[in-house]
C-alpha cells in the first residue's frame, strides 16, 4: 500500500485546484511561473491537518468543508469606521483588491510611499510576488496559497527618518461570499518610526480571507503594528505575517482578535539585527462554536534582543482558543531575553483552550520563560463587587475587562488603547 | 429591621450554623464574639448573600422582605453592607471607578438618579478625608498594595459612601494598629443614627471600647449561647470562651 498515493482531496481542496485551472493555471508570464509553482507545493501537499505538528490544533483540511470560489471585483460605498484615532492616511482593499477611490494616500507624500496593485497586474511584480513565497520561514500551505490566489496588495515604505504621529489605517472589506487573497509588504526604512492601525471587516457572508503580510523594520526603527480582526460571525480569517527586525529596532504589535468563526493568525518574528526588542500581544474574544489560533515564532538570531509575548483571552460557549509560541534562540543569540505569557478566562464549561509554548534555546546565557494560566471568573471577586451592590452581569463584565485591560495597558499607546477598551467593552455588551 | 429566625447552614455536609435567632433594630449595635470556628464569619457571608453556604432551616427577613430570595447585589440595594475582614485585591479595577460604579448601581435599583461625576467627586474627597484616605490611594486598582490597615478603612469608606442602612462589620478590628483603630472607629461610630442597625462581630473586647454596643452575643459552635449587655464583653475578656463552649460539647 501507498498511503502517499491514497489521500483524499477535499472538497475544499478539489476547489481550490480548479478555480486555479479556471484562472491562473495557464497564464504565461513570470507572475504565473509564481503562481504555478506555489499551486504544485500546495497541490502536494494538501490542506494542513492534524498529523502536521503546525496544525495539531488547528485541522484546516477537516474544518473546512466546502470549496470557496474565488471572490468577485466588488465595489462598497465606504468602510465601516475604524474608530476615534487620529489617522493620515487610507488604504483600502475590498475582497483583496486595492481600492483607489476610497482609499487617501496623497496626504502622505514623502513620508510613506504607497505601491498598490491588483489582480491585473503585470510581470513586473513576479519580484514581489517571489518574495512572499520566500518570507515565510517554513513551508506552509496557506501561504503558499496567498502566492498562488493573490488578488491585490500594496508595499508601503516608509521614508527613514520620518516619525508619524497619527496613525496609516488599513481597512480590508469582504463582500459577498468566496475567498480573498491579499498582500501588503511594509517597509519602515531606519530611524522611521509608524503606528499601522489595520481593520478586518465583512458583510454576514460565509467568505474566506487569506492574507499575507511581510513587515521589514529598520535599524532603529519602530513599528506599533494594531490589527483589528472583526470579521463577520460567519467568515474564515486566515493570516500569515513575518517580520524582519534589523539593528535596534522595535516591534510593537497587538491584536485584537473579535470575529469569524474560524481564525488563524500565524506570525514569524526574526531577529536580524542586535539590541532589538518586539513585543507580540493580543486579546482574543471568543464566544459561539468559534476557533481561534494564534501561532508565533521568535527567532532569536543575533544576541542581545528582548521578545515579549502575552496574550489573553475570553473563551465563552463551546469556543476553542489555541495559542501556540515558539521562541528559538540560536547559538550566537546570546544575552536573549523571550517572555511568553498567555492567560485565558474560560466562561462557560464547554470552551477549551489549548496553548503550546515551546522554547528551542541553544545559547547558554539567556532569559527566557514562559507561562500560562487558564481558569474561571473568581467568584471571591465577583462576590465582592456584587457585595457593593453591583449586578452580576455588570460585576462580570467589570472583571473580564480588567482582566484584559492588563495587555492593554502593557501596550501603552495612547493613541490606540481607548480604542482597544471600547471595542472590547462593545463586544461584552452584546 | 432584621429578623435571623432558627437559621442553619451548612456547607459541603459540615453543619455550621445550628439555630441562629438574632433580632436587630434600628439604632441598635450588636456585638457579636465567639472563639475561632464558632461560625461568626459564616453568619456575616450568609448575610450578605455569599452563594457557598446551603441553608437547610430558617430565614431572614429585612424589612420585611425574604434575604434569602435576593442575590448579594439586591441586598446590597436593600442596605445591606458587609465590611471584609480581608477585603479582596481586584487589579486593573480602579477604585475610584468601582466607588462610583457601586454607588449608581445602588441608586439605580432604588430608582433614584445617577450622581453626576462632579458631585460624586466632591462626595467621596469628603468623606476620604475623614478616614484619611489618600487621593494617591483612590487613584490605585481596587485594595491593591493597600496595607491591612489601608484596606479596612478603604472597607469603611466605602460604607460611608454607600449609607447601608445594616452594617455588618467581620473583625474589622484585625490587623489594626492602635491609630488605625482608632480612626476606623470614628468613622464607623459616625455613621450611628437611629435609623441604622450594625452588627459588630470580633474576637476581641477593645473594638468594643471604641465602638460601644447595646447587645452582646456570645456565639460558639453555630449557635448564639449567651446574650447580655456591654458588660458581657468585659467578662469574655476577663475569663475567655472556656465556659461557652464547653455548653455544647
Amino acid at each position: 500500500m501507498t498511503a502517499q498515493n491514497q489521500r483524499v482531496l477535499s472538497a475544499a481542496e478539489t476547489g481550490f485546484e480548479e478555480a486555479f485551472a479556471a484562472t491562473h493555471g495557464k497564464q504565461s508570464d513570470g507572475l504565473g511561473e509564481a503562481r504555478r509553482a506555489a499551486m504544485a507545493r500546495f497541490e502536494a501537499t494538501g490542506l494542513p491537518h492534524r498529523r502536521i505538528e503546525e496544525y495539531h490544533y488547528t485541522d484546516l483540511k477537516a474544518k473546512l468543508r466546502s470549496a470557496f470560489a474565488l471572490s468577485a471585483k466588488a465595489e462598497i460605498v465606504a468602510p465601516g469606521a475604524v474608530g476615534e484615532v487620529e489617522t493620515q492616511g487610507r488604504l483600502v482593499f475590498v475582497n483583496g483588491r486595492f481600492d483607489a477611490a476610497l482609499s487617501n494616500v496623497e496626504a502622505l507624500a514623502g513620508k510613506i510611499s504607497v505601491s498598490a496593485w491588483a489582480e491585473e497586474m503585470g510581470a513586473e511584480k513576479a519580484e514581489v510576488q517571489a518574495h512572499g513565497a520566500a518570507a515565510f520561514p517554513r513551508a506552509d500551505a496557506l501561504v503558499d496559497l496567498n502566492t498562488a490566489f493573490v488578488q491585490g496588495g500594496a508595499t508601503i515604505t516608509v521614508a527613514g527618518g520620518e516619525k508619524l504621529e497619527k496613525a496609516l489605517e488599513i481597512v480590508h472589506v469582504a463582500k459577498g461570499e468566496g475567498a480573498s487573497f491579499s498582500r501588503i509588504d511594509l517597509v519602515v526604512e531606519a530611524g522611521a518610526d509608524v503606528l499601522v492601525l489595520e481593520s478586518y471587516q465583512g458583510d454576514s457572508g460565509a467568505y474566506l480571507r487569506n492574507t499575507l503580510t511581510t513587515l521589514e523594520v529598520g535599524d532603529n526603527a519602530k513599528l506599533t503594528w494594531v490589527k483589528l480582526q472583526e470579521e463577520a460571525e460567519s467568515a474564515t480569517h486566515l493570516a500569515s505575517a513575518t517580520a524582519n527586525l534589523g539593528k535596534g529596532a522595535e516591534l510593537s504589535q497587538f491584536l485584537l482578535d473579535a470575529g469569524s468563526g474560524l481564525s488563524r493568525s500565524q506570525f514569524a518574528v526574526a531577529f536580524n539585527g542586535e539590541g532589538s526588542n518586539a513585543a507580540l500581544r493580543g486579546v482574543s474574544l471568543l464566544k459561539g462554536d468559534s476557533h481561534a489560533d494564534i501561532t508565533l515564532s521568535v527567532d532569536h538570531k543575533v544576541p542581545e534582543c528582548n521578545s515579549r509575548e502575552y496574550f489573553k483571552a475570553i473563551v465563552d460557549d463551546k469556543a476553542r482558543s489555541v495559542f501556540q509560541g515558539q521562541i528559538l534562540v540560536k547559538p550566537d543569540a546570546q544575552k536573549t531575553d523571550g517572555q511568553m505569557m498567555v492567560q485565558s478566562l474560560l466562561l462557560s464549561e464547554s470552551a477549551e483552550v489549548n496553548v503550546k509554548p515551546e522554547l528551542e534555546i541553544f545559547a547558554d546565557d539567556v532569559q527566557c520563560a514562559h507561562g500560562s494560566t487558564t481558569g474561571e471568573i473568581d467568584e471571591d471577586l465577583l462576590f465582592y463587587l456584587r457585595a457593593r451592590g453591583i449586578p452580576e452581569k455588570e460585576a462580570r463584565k467589570i472583571l473580564i475587562l480588567a482582566f484584559l485591560g492588563e495587555v492593554i495597558d502593557e501596550l501603552d499607546d495612547e493613541r490606540v488603547g481607548p480604542l482597544l477598551t471600547s471595542r472590547i467593552s462593545n463586544w461584552l455588551h452584546v | 429591621m432584621l429578623e435571623i429566625k432558627n437559621l442553619h447552614a451548612e456547607v459541603e455536609g459540615n453543619k455550621i450554623l445550628r439555630g441562629i435567632d438574632l433580632t436587630v433594630k434600628p439604632g441598635e449595635i450588636h456585638a457579636i464574639m465567639g472563639p475561632n470556628g464558632s461560625g461568626k464569619s459564616t453568619l456575616s457571608y450568609i448575610l450578605a448573600g455569599k452563594e457557598d453556604y446551603e441553608i437547610t432551616e430558617g430565614s431572614i427577613t429585612y424589612n420585611g422582605e425574604d434575604m434569602l430570595e435576593l442575590g448579594a447585589d439586591e441586598r446590597a440595594a436593600a442596605g445591606m453592607f458587609l465590611a471584609f475582614q480581608y477585603p479582596i485585591e481586584i487589579p486593573g479595577v480602579a477604585t475610584m471607578t468601582f466607588l462610583k460604579t457601586a454607588l449608581n448601581a445602588q441608586r439605580a435599583a432604588r430608582g433614584e438618579e445617577e450622581l453626576s461625576t462632579p458631585d460624586f467627586m466632591k462626595l467621596v474627597r469628603e468623606k476620604a478625608a475623614d478616614l484619611k484616605v489618600t487621593p494617591e490611594m483612590l487613584r490605585r486598582p481596587l485594595n491593591v498594595g493597600f496595607s491591612g490597615g489601608e484596606k479596612k478603612r478603604a472597607e469603611i469608606l466605602q460604607m460611608a459612601l454607600l449609607e447601608p442602612t445594616l452594617c455588618i462589620l467581620d473583625e474589622t478590628d484585625s490587623g489594626l494598629d492602635i491609630d488605625a483603630l482608632r480612626i476606623v472607629s470614628e468613622g464607623v461610630n459616625k455613621l450611628r443614627s437611629p435609623e441604622r442597625g450594625m452588627i459588630v462581630i470580633t474576637h476581641y473586647q477593645r473594638l468594643l471600647d471604641h465602638i460601644v454596643p447595646d447587645v452582646v452575643h456570645v456565639l460558639s459552635k453555630g449557635k448564639i449561647v449567651k446574650t447580655g449587655g456591654k458588660e458581657l464583653a468585659l467578662e469574655l475578656e476577663a475569663n475567655g470562651y472556656a465556659d461557652y463552649v464547653g455548653e455544647e460539647a
